[in-house]
């Protein structure tokens, strides 16, 4: 079970529809399972289909993440046209089996639907996700 | 030369767990040659076989991206610190 804060939840959708219709993408960190911080990334591909994290701010973040001693809890990114579940794209390039993979479907604007994953090694396992009000 | 290189959680099974390393070499191509000879199996996950990076591996210097700089050919000197970092990439 991944616990998602109500307001981070809230900050990640206002940023991926900020984006839209490109994907939007960003990282939560924190300590044993409580997220600390939310990294709104920018989508160096600004694309609908695709999305990479800028190279020299995913260090920025990752040197933010270890001076602070928070692990990297969380990678998200949008689906502006598609289910929010992981594309072939997103196995391939899954590199961080300690994250929870968070997936926003933008399908249907006014009804975000957020879901959560494990990857790795291509088996694709679901972590439900609970949104804290 | 001899440089730290610090490793990413899902190269860390190469290192024996190891978060950072000591490696050497008088460019980044040289390095992860050595590299691989001390941690098998290393350099495969981050170059492809025309001997170039991963497109999704970020190699950095000192905290500059490789790319920006010589790449594979970027020199190192001693005591500098190469991280690599797994692109966050997806569709």
């Amino acid at each position: 079970m991944f616990c998602l804060p109500l307001e981070y939840y809230n900050e990640m959708i206002a940023h991926v529809r900020a984006e839209a219709p490109n994907e939007g993408c960003g990282l939560l960190a924190g300590k044993d399972g409580r997220i600390q911080k939310h990294y709104r990334a920018r989508n160096s591909e600004q694309s609908p289909v695709l999305y990479s994290i800028d190279a020299k701010d995913l260090l920025g973040y990752m040197r933010d993440m270890d001076a602070q001693g928070w692990d990297l809890l969380a990678i998200y990114h949008s689906h502006t046209h598609s289910q929010a579940y992981p594309s072939a794209t997103d196995v391939k390039l899954a590199f961080y089996p300690d994250a929870v993979y968070l997936i926003i479907s933008l399908q249907e604007p006014q009804r975000p639907i957020i879901r959560g994953f494990r990857i790795q090694d291509d088996v694709i396992t679901e972590e439900e996700v609970d949104v804290e009000t | 030369m001899t440089v730290e290189v610090q490793i990413p959680a899902v190269l860390k099974k190469h290192t024996g767990g190891a978060k950072s390393v000591k490696g050497q070499g008088q460019t980044v191509r040289e390095l992860l040659d050595n590299l691989d000879r001390d941690y098998p199996g290393i350099k495969k996950q981050l170059t492809s076989e025309d001997g170039q990076l991963h497109r999704f591996v970020n190699v950095y210097l000192n905290d500059e991206d490789i790319r920006f700089l010589q790449q594979m050919e970027t020199g190192l000197k001693d005591g500098d610190v190469v991280s690599i970092l797994p692109a966050i990439a997806g569709g």
